[in-house]
């Protein structure tokens, strides 16, 4: 058990750290990058409670795919640091109220709390197949139509992603591949008889 | 899933023997790594060359065999360059990240049968997380060498690899559906009754059609994890990322020495990756064509000579096929290969619910 011991100890004060250099960092990239960290230590905690399903789907959802698009936005953004620093004081009381509300969330979270020996489940209580398996008999059994409605949801922001992005625009020139494919000889070029000293 | 009871997800051992032991294995598989990288980077260079009616590199060493050691020593003796206005931590920390990760995705893949560092239970889950953390590598060096080339060059294969781990994800799923099990070790041991078991050859089995129908389904899968590894791994006919005839070396523009070897190394780790997992996937593993194995060193063998004609496939599509465009890529990406592996996954699922219990 020991090197559990110093695998969550290690995991858990990189997370506390590089959570806390998420909003203490200057330069934004650096924040998204303590940001990534963080979820991949957090990852490494599922893991040690032997929740391994949850621990892979936080690092290929949220590490793998938004939070690449998140350094994206980031990175394109020409960021002028003294302009960050400027609202401060004017967005300090709705900032200060969220994290009173933040805070009173954990309260209420932390007096449920149990120690680690007593929430911990073994991984062997799932069954064969792991956490993954009993995850899934769950989520499509007890769960189905709150997960069926949570997909409908993501699909209706996903098509409304679309509508706000898509523009039409004229007089683009459009690549049809079909067309470009069923081109035959005959059709694309056409032999001239150059005579000399008149060009076409 | 005969033979694999329940693993926890991480044994964690006690004791001193079982430290070593796991350092051993880990040794052994990273010095094993290290020298078929060295060979299939020649390889490759002797493919090609071969391609174009050349000699390839054939001074160092007999035929040219200890060309990769030469590069090594080459790589490392150099002066590190490091651009001005650069952001230094990141900038290094990129190629070091490609390296590491590009080896932690091995401590799944098992080589033999029982030769596996980490028997995980949601193992091809593992190596999917891990290779799509590859992009950072790639994107923070572009952000980091503080300079317009490689960063949009970043940016390019950045969206290139995001694209297409889509599809591959799609198709890993259609396989974890015909087998039942995300262990690595259980997808192989599914492969083990011959060809006609192999993925990539079910439809051979012509005794039960429902077999046949899914094994056609299975096979444009393999098809389409192919050329979706082509392009994930950036290597040609989709090396966009650093198509160096038309653009600047991408991300790498501002990388000398020995980051630049270390992404290099990331690099081709990552397409015997690939070659493995399309080998575990679709090709049967250690498995022979006529039957079973299960003695390690044979499986061992057998997995490895499969791996190499893998990459010679890959070699040869570097050869012979012209790069493709920008927008064409893309095209193929979310036009054709998510569209045709998403229809793919309802298929198999389908096959998994009603076809199996029909037959």
């Amino acid at each position: 058990m020991a090197i559990t011991a110093v695998a969550f100890y290690t995991l858990a004060t990189i997370t506390i750290v590089s959570a806390f250099l998420v909003i203490a960092a200057r330069n934004p990239v650096h924040s998204v990058l303590f940001l990534i960290l963080t979820f991949f230590t957090t990852a490494g905690l599922f893991v040690l409670m032997g929740a391994e399903f949850l621990a892979m789907l936080l690092v290929v959802v949220y590490v793998g795919a938004v939070a690449v698009l998140f350094l994206f936005v980031v990175m394109m953004l020409d960021i002028d640091f003294a302009e960050l620093k400027r609202g401060f004081l004017s967005y300090l009381p709705l900032g200060g109220l969220i994290g009173v509300i933040l805070v009173a969330q954990f309260l209420l979270v932390g007096s449920a709390w149990v120690s680690p020996e007593n929430a911990a489940r073994s991984p062997a209580e799932f069954g064969e197949g792991g956490t993954a398996e009993a995850l899934g008999r769950i989520l499509y059994t007890e769960y189905v139509l709150v997960f069926q409605l949570s997909g409908m949801v993501l699909f209706t922001a996903m098509i409304g992603a679309i509508v706000l992005t898509l523009r039409q625009r004229e007089g683009v020139k459009r690549q049809n591949v079909a067309t470009q494919v069923g081109r035959r000889r005959t059709e694309a070029v056409v032999l001239k008889d150059v005579k000399p000293g008149e060009g076409i | 899933m005969v033979g694999y009871d329940f693993v926890p997800f991480v044994e964690w051992g006690t004791g001193v023997e079982w430290t070593l032991m796991k350092v051993g294995q880990i040794l052994a598989i990273v010095v094993m790594l290290l020298l078929t990288l060295a060979y299939i980077l020649l390889f490759d260079r002797k493919v090609w060359a071969a391609v174009q009616m050349r000699k390839g590199p054939n001074v160092v060493g007999p035929f040219g065999t200890l060309q990769s050691f030469a590069d090594f020593f080459k790589f490392v003796l150099k002066e590190i360059v490091i651009p001005a206005g650069a952001n230094k931590t990141v900038f290094l920390l990129a190629p070091l990240l490609t390296f590491t990760l590009a080896f932690a995705a091995w401590a799944v893949v098992p080589i033999a049968p029982g030769w596996v560092i980490s028997d995980l239970n949601v193992g091809i889950l593992y190596l999917f997380a891990i290779s799509s953390l590859g992009v950072y590598g790639i994107i923070m060096g572009g952000w980091a060498s503080n300079s317009k080339y490689p960063f949009l060059g970043s940016l390019r294969s950045a969206a290139q690899m995001v694209s297409y781990e889509v599809s591959i994800g799609l198709v890993i799923i259609t396989v974890l559906l015909v087998v039942g099990s995300m262990n690595l070790g259980a997808i192989v041991d599914a492969q083990s009754g011959g060809l006609h078991t192999w993925h990539a050859f079910k439809f051979l089995n012509v005794t039960e059609p429902a077999t046949v129908a899914v094994g056609v389904v299975l096979f444009v899968m393999f098809v389409v994890f192919f050329v979706s590894a082509l392009a994930e791994t950036n290597r040609p006919p989709f090396d966009l990322p650093e198509a160096e005839s038309e653009l600047v070396a991408g991300y790498q523009v501002e990388y000398s020495s020995t980051p630049y070897l270390l992404f290099m190394i990331g690099e081709y780790l990552n397409i015997v990756l690939m070659c493995a997992l399309i080998t575990l996937l679709f090709l049967g593993g250690w498995h022979l064509p006529w039957g079973a194995v299960n003695d390690p060193w044979l499986g061992f063998l057998v997995f490895y000579v499969k791996l190499w004609l893998v990459f010679f496939v890959f070699a040869m599509v570097k050869a012979i096929v012209p790069r493709f465009r920008y927008d064409q890529l893309m095209r193929i990406g979310w036009k054709i290969f998510l569209p045709t592996s998403l229809v793919a996954v309802v298929l198999v699922a389908a096959y998994v619910v009603f076809g199996r219990g029909a037959a």
